[in-house]
């Protein structure tokens, strides 16, 4: 019992006391609302005492930094031994262009770096393919070939910079691109560190870039698993992302849930297919929330997020090293919190929900720009979204304690509630056969839309608020700068892609193309090929259609 | 005889997964008693245009958060024109900035809908706007 039964005694005769007065005052005036609920719809008691949380264990559900479960966090001096990394997404145009903005915000305090891509690229086409017309450089950067990515890494010390690469079906591809240019610039595989997001299972479930079938594509995953536990030891092959899942729609149990379990799913083919034992991969699994608006749900997501984890890790796959306890993660502020009306309100969405990463305990986190519904960020806009870290860091002495909230009679009982709740889901489709086999059924897919029309209706309604939306409306626009990618950027891409093409050697292309399809139809580890094919100038669709070829193709089920 | 339900097609051209908001419309649409055709993300306009055709819609309404919209809605107008089948009407919707609305109305679009618009809204917009054709 986590309270002595005195103190519960007393707390029990003081809360009949405050109950009656309650009664008394909400005979003379209602509350606001007649039922309270998170934005995920969760719905939040009036007052939360000892006897919300009086069956937790100290030592197995709280602890202290650095000590299973981690609820308070991995490491034992939390953000006063080390901040998390400021890591803004960012990409757009040509390789060029990105280039340029990356050196601008290594200049500004940014510490690490993130690779935003463009559609063509997310899906694994080149810029000339029919399906990326009008779509070149718009989302992010344009990235066919090697030499692209020679360009986009210019100037970067890849030896002291990690980058983080948001991409997925052709995250072979891409990796191998950032593998060879190390490589040319003579820095060894050992001594790059970074992320590929890599997660298909959430594209099935959530954001649909979509290339390849499930089985085959976390085939794909774990390759990278295992080259990169052998070969890249500093790398995160893969980051299991709750994002997207929460950015289409789910409530944050639901993210929570379908993110670990996602995770377990990786876990458990790479412990079947590679033969490698847990704790030589686990540690550098890593993970990537979604800040939302609604603090304590998120806080509180956090804390179970590696709470849930630190006991799958050693319990359910007997795990023995800490660190493959450990979830570390990043977090990105809600994109679909942010309001394409009254932009300027969207600083303070993003400054609240990026306290709620903080305090939730994150390890490296991205802040939405202002102008993000609209477009990508303008400088002007993402330099408010880098400061708005660094004020929470150095000014608001949030860092001076760890896990400030632990205790809180609230933080705590919702934590262990969000942490009951996702159980129920994981256990779900563990009895469904796993995530690929609940994918195939739609479940997570449905679950989520069913949240999401939930929500549009009380947003319509104007049940729960958007300041701008539905409440508070005006008519007057705010008018600001819009990042513009101009249509040369895709004329330009084009023109240099056929003058590779035109140059490269020809040969040597078909037999890495060969050797590749080789290699994927013996099931062995595709990286190493891929590496070898980028070196000679392969394009990155040019690999993906290999695995579409061998794989074959993965249509969107148009689930509703 | 009783009147047949308005057909309409919600679809997602180009390569943006961006689909929560398409799919809300698509079950929308139905709770309003139309008929629903989903194309699913990573259409081509020629895809959209080829099943408008091929389902007999009364209308098509395109959804895009890429910003490929410019490109994408009136090349589906387009389309549809080639293939004598402009009695369809095409609407559109998504992250659309103010000074592309009026080019898309251009294009041929018959309606233009950007964020903050409810559910409600777009349904009786439709109702006075959209005939089913003959």
């Amino acid at each position: 019992m986590y309270f002595a039964k005195e103190m519960l005694e007393q707390s029990s005769t003081l809360r009949k006391k405050w109950e009656d007065e309650v009664k008394r005052g909400l005979e003379k005036r209602a509350e606001l609302k007649e039922r309270f609920s998170t934005v995920s719809d969760l719905e939040i008691n009036r007052l939360y005492g000892p006897e919300d949380i009086k069956d937790m264990d100290f030592e197995k559900d709280i602890s202290y930094p650095g000590q299973f479960p981690y609820l308070r966090g991995n490491q034992v001096t939390g953000h006063r031994g080390r901040l998390w990394t400021f890591r803004m997404f960012s990409g757009f145009g040509t390789a060029k262009d990105t280039n340029e903005r990356w050196h601008q915000l290594l200049k500004a305090g940014q510490t690490g770096l993130s690779t935003a891509f463009d559609f063509p690229t997310l899906m694994g086409y080149d810029t000339d393919d029919p399906k990326a017309r009008g779509e070149c450089g718009k989302c992010g950067v344009a990235i066919d070939t090697l030499e692209d990515f020679m360009q986009l890494v210019e100037g970067i010390p890849m030896d002291q910079i990690t980058t983080s690469m948001t991409i997925n079906p052709p995250a072979t591809a891409l990796w191998a691109m950032y593998c060879a240019a190390a490589e040319i610039k003579g820095i060894p595989l050992s001594k790059i560190g970074g992320t590929i997001q890599n997660d298909m299972l959430k594209e099935f479930i959530a954001q649909k870039t979509l290339m390849c079938p499930p089985k085959p594509s976390v085939k794909l995953i774990s390759d990278t698993v295992e080259f990169g536990t052998k070969h890249v030891p500093r790398w995160n092959t893969i980051s299991i992302s709750g994002y997207h899942i929460r950015e289409a729609g789910s409530t944050a149990v639901q993210e929570l849930a379908f993110t670990l379990r996602d995770g377990m799913e990786y876990v458990e083919d790479v412990l079947e297919r590679k033969g490698l034992d847990i704790d030589e991969f686990a540690p550098r699994l890593s993970f990537f929330f979604n800040a939302h608006i609604d603090f304590f749900e998120e806080i509180a997501k956090m804390r179970a997020a590696r709470r849930i984890w630190a006991k799958a890790m050693r319990d359910r796959y007997k795990a023995k090293d800490e660190r493959s306890w450990w979830m570390r993660f990043h977090t990105q502020t809600a994109g679909c919190s942010l309001t394409a009306q009254q932009p300027y309100n969207n600083v303070v969405r993003t400054a609240t929900e990026a306290l709620s990463a903080v305090l939730g305990g994150t390890q490296s986190l991205h802040t939405n720009s202002l102008d993000e519904v609209w477009c990508l960020p303008s400088d002007f806009a993402v330099d408010i979204a880098l400061k708005t870290q660094q004020v929470i860091a150095e000014e608001t002495g949030v860092t001076n304690t760890i896990d400030p909230l632990a205790g809180s009679y609230y933080v705590e009982a919702l934590t262990n509630q969000m942490e009951e709740e996702a159980w129920d889901y994981i256990h779900r489709i563990d009895d469904m056969g796993g995530m690929v086999a609940a994918i195939e059924k739609g479940f997570p897919q449905m679950e989520i839309a069913d949240a999401a029309y939930k929500f549009q209706h009380q947003i319509d309604s104007a049940e729960k608020i958007m300041i701008g939306v539905n409440k508070y409306v005006t008519d007057e626009v705010q008018e600001i700068p819009l990042l513009e990618i101009e249509d040369r950027v895709e004329t330009e891409q084009i023109e240099r892609l056929n003058a590779l093409r035109r140059k490269r050697d020809s040969k040597a292309v078909k037999r890495c193309l060969d050797d590749l399809k080789n290699a994927c139809k013996k099931e062995e580890n595709v990286m190493p090929f891929c590496i070898e094919a980028v070196k000679n100038l392969v394009s990155m669709q040019e690999i993906c259609d290999v695995y579409r070829e061998v794989y074959g193709e993965f249509q969107d089920p148009a689930m509703y | 005889m009783a009147e047949r339900k308005l057909r309409i097609m919600v679809a997602k051209p180009g390569l943006d997964g961006h689909d929560r908001g398409a799919r809300i419309l698509a079950r929308c649409f139905r709770d309003a008693g139309y008929e629903v055709i989903y194309t699913g993300c990573h259409q081509t306009p020629e895809q959209v245009a080829a099943a408008a055709i091929q389902e007999d819609v009364d209308c098509v309404g395109l959804s895009c958060l890429s910003g490929a919209h410019r490109f994408l809605f009136p090349a589906v107008v387009e389309l549809l024109k080639e293939q004598g089948a402009d009695d369809i009407t095409v609407i559109g919707g998504g992250i659309i900035p103010a000074a592309d609305i009026q080019f898309l109305y251009d294009a041929g679009l018959k309606g233009v809908f950007t964020p903050g618009i409810t559910l409600e809204d777009i349904i009786k917009w439709i109702n006075e706007n959209i005939s089913l054709k003959g």
